[in-house]
C-alpha cells in the first residue's frame, strides 16, 4: 500500500547528509516547541497576575502540536505505515486549526498588550510627577516650621537685643548661613551702624551711609532681594581669596513706633526708618537661594519687626509706670505734709483760741465790773471804748476760729426742732435797739405757709440772719429795712441770680427763703463777688470805719452752704441799696412728738407747780410705815391724800374726784397691775380716769412694759424724795405720762 | 444759852455718825424734810410705827421658820415687808440684811435663812437703841429750849 503514496522518494545515499540535519532540526524544533509551554506555564503559574491564562493555553496547545507535528515528521523520513499517516495528517489539521485559532485571537489581544505598556509609561510618569510634588510639600511644610520656630523663639522675649540676637542665630541655623548681619539705622538716620552678626561677637561699628543705591533698592520693596555680594553691607569679612563668595540676600526690617499704631488704622510704613537685614550662604557651597528660603526671610523679618515693637511698647509702659510709681510717691509724700500742716494749724488754733479767749474775758469781765463803779466822764470813756474794742476782739477771735472749723469741714450742725418764727421775733429785737437810735424803719413780714417749727441748726441760723440784717443796718444811715421770710418754692427762684442752685423737693424738708432789703449806701457791681471772700473790705467799707471784721459774710455763706443753701446779693450801685437773699433747707418736724409713749427720760429740772394744794391722791401701799412715809411726802407738798391698804379698800375708796392713783406694784400677794386695770374700768369717761402712778421697787424693762400694757401712766423707784416727788407730780400733770429714766 | 448749843452739837455730831457708820441713809433725811408745823412729829410717828411693825413681823417669822415644813413663800413675804418698811425710814444696814434674807428664802435654806433673823433682829434692836437715843436728845434740845438744827 505504500507504493501509491505520494511521500518523496528519500534519496538515501545522496542526501543522507541533508536528511540528518533534518532529522536532527526536527528533533530540537520539537524539543524546543515542547519545552517552551512548559517554562511558560512554570513562570505564568508563578506570577499569578497575567491575565491572558486563555491565550496561554491557545499558545501552548499550538506550540505543542506543532512540536508533535515535527516529531512525528521524524517518521516520516522512512517508509511509514499509514496509522503514522493518519496520525501525521490529524496532528497536522488540529495545528493547522489551533495556529488560526490562535492567529485570529492574537489580532485581539495584541492591541491590549500594546495599551498595557502604554499605562505603564503614564504611571510612571504621573509617580515622577507626584514625588515631585511631595518634594515640594515636605520642603515647604520644613519652611513652615522653620518659620514657626524662628517666631516662637523671637516672640518669646521681649528683650530687644535678645529679640535680634535669637533671629540671626536661627535663621543662621534654619538656612546654614555664613553670615547674618543686621544694620540699624544710627540716631541722625543718616547711616546704618553694624549692630548685630551672627559669627562675629563683638560687631566692629561699621556703619555705612543709608542713601546707598543697593540699600534703597532693598528698602523699597518687602522682598528679600538678592544683592551682590560686593556691596559694603556685604562685605563683613575680609574674602579669603580664592573662595567664591556665596549669594547675598537682604531684606529690610520696618521699625515700628508706638506712634505709628492709631485705633483702627494699621501703621503706614511711611515713617521709613527700617533696618537691613543681611544673609550670606557659604562661599564655595554652589548653593543658591530658594523661593521657599526667600519667603521665610520674609516672614521673620517682619515677625522681627512686630517683636521689636512689641518690646518698644513694653519699654514705653514701663517707663510710664516707673514714672507714675514716683508721682505717687511724691503725692503721698505732699498729702501728708499737708495734713501735717492742718493738724499743726488746728492745734495751733485751738490753744491759741483757749489763749486767747481767757485773757479777753478777763478783760471784757473786768471792764464791765468797772463800769459798774464810780467813774469820772473820761474815765467812764476810756472804759467804755476799751469794752467795746475787746468785744471786737472777741468777736474777731471767734469768727476766726468758726471760719477755720469751717473751711476744715469740722464744723457740724446742730440739728434741733426749734420755733422759727421766734428766731425772726429775737432778731428783730436785738436789731431794733441799734435800728431806733439810727431812726431806721425795720419790718418784719413772715409768710403765711411759712411752719412754725423747723429742724435746723438754730443757733447758727440766727446768727446768719442777724449778720445779714446787721451788715443791712451798718450800712445804711437813714431809710428802711424790710426782712421777709417765705417758702420757696422753684418757680421763685427763676427770677433771681441762683442759676446753679436747685431746689430738690421733699417730703420732710423745706426751703426757707429770706430776703433783707435795704435802703442803704449800696455797693458797685465789681465789688459783690468780693464779699463773701475773707477779710477783704471794700473801699467805702473801710472809709466808713464801720467796724465790719470782714470775716461776717465768708462765715454766713459757710453756714448757709451747709445748709444745703445759696446766699447773694444784689445792688443796683453805690447809694442805691441793697438787696440780701438767702436760701436754706430746714427739715419739717414729725408731727406725733407727743403721743411716743415709751421712754421718755425726764427729769425735769424746772419746780414747776410746787403748789399741789388740793390735788385729790389715792395712795395704796399694803407695807404701813411706806404707806405712812408716801402720805407724809404728799401731805407736805400739799395734796389731800388718802391711804388704803389693800386692793379692795383701793377700788372702794377711788372716786372720780381723785387725779393721782399711787400704787405699789412690788408686794407679793397684790396684783397691783390688776389694780390699776380694775380702777381704769371704773372710769368709762376719760376725764373721770385718774392717773395711775406705780410705786415699784425697780424700773428694769419688764415692770415698765407691764405697766404700760395696763395702762399705768407711769413709774416711780421707792423711795422717793420730796424733790423728786414734787417734780413727779408736775411732769405727770402736765403732760399725763412718766416714765423715769433709769 | 451755853448748854443748848451745845445739846444741838451734841445732837448734830450724833446724827452725823448714825449716817457716817451707815445705820442711817438719805432717806431718814427725807423724812425729817417732811416733819412741819402741820405734821411737828411726823419723824418719831413713822419710827414709832416702823418698831411695831418690825416687831410683828420679826416675831412671825421666828415662828415661820421654826415650824417643821418651813413656808418660804410666807417667811419671803414678811421679809418683803421689813424690806419695805426700813427701806422707807432709811434704815439701811437692816434693809441690807433683808436683801440677803431673801436670797436665802429662795434658795430654800432654812439654816440660812435662820441665821439671817438672828443677824436682822440683832440690827434692828441696834438701830432701834440709836433712834430711841436720838429721839431723847432731840427731846432733851427742845426742852432746854433749842431748836432742832437741820442737816
Amino acid at each position: 500500500m505504500m507504493e501509491s503514496c505520494n511521500c518523496i522518494e528519500p534519496q538515501w545515499p545522496a542526501d543522507e547528509l541533508l536528511m540528518k540535519y533534518q532529522y536532527i532540526s526536527d528533533f530540537f524544533i520539537a524539543l524546543a516547541y515542547f519545552s517552551i509551554p512548559l517554562e511558560l506555564i512554570y513562570f505564568v503559574k508563578k506570577s499569578a497576575v497575567f491575565p491572558y491564562r486563555w491565550v496561554l493555553v491557545q499558545f501552548g496547545a499550538f506550540i505543542v502540536l506543532c512540536g508533535a507535528t515535527h516529531l512525528i515528521n521524524l517518521w516520516t523520513f522512512t517508509t511509514h505505515s499509514r496509522t503514522v499517516a493518519i496520525v501525521m495528517t490529524a496532528a497536522k489539521v488540529l495545528t493547522a486549526v489551533v495556529s488560526c485559532a490562535t492567529a485570529l485571537m492574537l489580532v485581539h489581544i495584541i492591541p491590549d498588550l500594546l495599551s498595557v505598556k502604554t499605562r505603564e509609561v503614564f504611571l510612571k510618569n504621573k509617580a515622577a510627577e507626584l514625588d515631585r510634588e511631595m518634594g515640594l510639600i515636605r520642603t515647604q511644610e520644613e519652611t513652615g516650621r522653620h518659620v514657626r520656630m524662628l517666631t516662637h523663639e523671637i516672640r518669646s522675649t521681649l528683650d530687644r537685643h535678645t529679640i535680634l540676637k535669637t533671629t540671626l542665630v536661627e535663621l543662621g541655623r534654619t538656612l546654614a548661613l555664613e553670615e547674618c548681619a543686621l544694620w540699624m539705622p544710627t540716631r541722625t538716620g543718616l547711616e546704618l551702624q553694624l549692630s548685630y552678626t551672627l559669627r562675629q561677637q563683638n560687631p566692629v561699628g561699621h556703619s555705612v551711609p543709608i542713601h546707598l543705591p543697593v540699600i534703597n533698592q532693598v528698602f523699597s520693596s518687602n522682598r528679600a532681594v538678592k544683592i551682590s555680594p560686593n556691596c559694603p553691607v556685604a562685605r563683613l569679612r575680609p574674602l579669603a581669596g580664592k573662595h567664591m563668595p556665596g549669594e547675598v540676600v537682604a531684606v529690610r526690617v520696618p521699625l515700628l513706633h508706638l506712634s505709628n499704631f492709631q485705633i483702627n488704622d494699621w501703621p503706614e510704613l511711611s515713617t521709613k526708618r527700617y533696618a537691613l537685614m543681611v544673609l550670606m550662604l557659604p562661599s564655595d557651597s554652589a548653593r543658591q537661594w530658594h523661593v521657599h528660603e526667600l519667603e521665610l526671610v520674609e516672614v521673620v523679618a517682619d515677625q522681627v519687626a512686630v517683636a521689636l515693637s512689641h518690646a518698644a511698647i513694653l519699654e514705653e509702659s514701663m517707663r510710664a509706670r516707673d514714672l507714675l510709681m514716683e508721682q505717687n510717691v511724691a503725692l503721698d509724700l505732699a498729702r501728708r505734709e499737708a495734713e501735717t500742716a492742718i493738724r499743726a494749724r488746728n492745734d495751733f488754733l485751738a490753744v491759741m483760741n483757749h489763749e486767747m479767749r481767757t485773757p479777753m474775758h478777763a478783760i471784757i469781765a473786768l471792764s464791765s465790773l468797772l463800769q459798774e463803779t464810780e467813774l469820772t466822764p473820761e474815765q467812764r470813756l476810756m472804759v467804755e471804748t476799751i469794752l467795746k474794742s475787746s468785744n471786737l476782739l472777741a468777736t474777731l477771735i471767734n469768727d476766726v476760729l468758726d471760719l477755720s472749723r469751717l473751711e476744715d469741714g469740722s464744723l457740724q450742725l446742730d440739728i434741733g426742732t426749734f420755733n422759727l418764727h421766734s428766731v425772726f421775733k429775737e432778731v428783730l429785737n436785738l436789731i431794733k435797739p441799734v435800728a431806733s437810735v439810727k431812726k431806721l424803719l425795720v419790718t418784719l413780714t413772715l409768710a403765711q405757709d411759712l411752719p412754725v417749727y423747723a429742724v435746723g441748726d438754730e443757733k447758727r441760723l440766727m446768727q446768719t440772719i442777724l449778720n445779714v440784717v446787721g451788715n443791712a443796718v451798718k450800712f445804711s444811715k437813714e431809710g428802711s429795712i424790710s426782712i421777709t421770710a417765705f417758702v420757696a418754692k422753684s418757680e421763685s427762684l427763676r427770677d433771681s441770680r441762683a442759676q446753679d442752685f436747685f431746689l430738690v423737693p421733699s417730703d420732710n424738708h423745706f426751703y426757707l427763703r429770706v430776703q433783707v432789703k435795704d435802703t442803704g449806701s449800696g455797693i458797685s457791681p465789681q465789688d459783690i463777688p468780693k464779699l463773701f471772700t475773707k477779710f477783704s473790705q471794700t473801699q467805702s467799707q473801710a472809709t466808713t470805719n464801720s467796724g465790719g471784721s470782714g470775716l461776717g459774710l465768708a462765715i454766713c455763706k459757710r453756714f448757709v452752704n451747709l445748709m444745703e443753701g445759696h446766699i447773694w446779693l444784689e445792688s443796683e450801685g453805690l447809694g442805691k441799696g441793697c438787696i440780701a437773699t438767702f436760701i436754706v433747707k430746714l427739715g419739717i418736724p414729725e408731727q406725733s412728738n407727743e403721743s411716743k409713749l415709751p421712754f421718755v427720760p425726764k427729769v425735769p429740772a424746772n419746780h414747776g407747780q410746787t403748789n399741789f394744794l388740793g390735788l385729790k391722791v389715792l395712795v395704796m401701799d399694803d407695807n404701813g410705815v411706806s404707806r405712812t412715809v408716801t402720805k407724809g411726802l404728799l401731805m407736805h407738798l400739799g395734796c389731800d391724800v388718802t391711804s388704803v391698804s389693800s386692793s379692795e379698800e383701793c377700788l372702794r375708796a377711788v372716786s372720780h374726784e381723785h387725779q393721782v392713783v399711787f400704787v405699789d406694784v412690788c408686794a407679793p400677794g397684790i396684783d397691783g397691775y390688776e389694780l390699776a386695770v380694775g380702777i381704769r374700768e371704773k372710769f368709762s369717761k376719760r376725764h373721770e380716769k385718774p392717773l395711775i402712778v406705780a410705786l415699784a421697787g425697780n424700773t428694769d424693762k419688764v415692770t415698765k412694759e407691764n405697766c404700760m400694757r395696763v395702762g399705768i401712766n407711769g413709774v416711780i423707784l421707792k423711795p422717793v424724795s420730796v424733790d423728786k416727788m414734787r417734780s413727779i407730780l408736775s411732769e405727770l400733770l402736765e403732760h399725763r405720762v412718766l416714765y423715769e429714766a433709769i | 444759852m451755853d448748854g443748848v448749843v451745845q445739846l444741838q452739837k451734841q445732837l448734830v455730831d450724833y446724827t452725823a455718825s448714825l449716817f457716817h457708820e451707815g445705820f442711817l441713809d438719805e432717806q431718814f433725811n427725807q423724812l425729817q424734810q417732811l416733819q412741819d408745823e402741820s405734821n411737828p412729829d411726823f419723824v418719831v410717828e413713822v419710827v414709832s410705827l416702823f418698831f411695831e411693825d418690825s416687831e410683828r413681823l420679826l416675831n412671825e417669822l421666828g415662828k415661820t421658820l421654826e415650824q417643821k415644813t418651813v413656808d418660804f413663800k410666807k417667811v419671803d413675804a414678811h421679809v418683803h415687808q421689813l424690806k419695805g418698811s426700813s427701806s422707807s425710814i432709811g434704815a439701811q444696814r437692816v434693809q441690807k440684811l433683808c436683801i440677803a434674807f431673801r436670797n436665802c428664802c429662795e434658795e430654800l435654806n432654812t439654816e440660812g435663812c435662820l441665821k439671817c433673823l438672828q443677824q436682822v433682829k440683832h440690827e434692828y434692836s441696834l438701830v432701834k437703841n440709836k433712834l430711841e437715843t436720838l429721839f431723847k436728845l432731840e427731846q432733851q434740845t427742845i426742852a432746854a429750849g433749842g431748836s432742832i438744827p437741820t442737816l
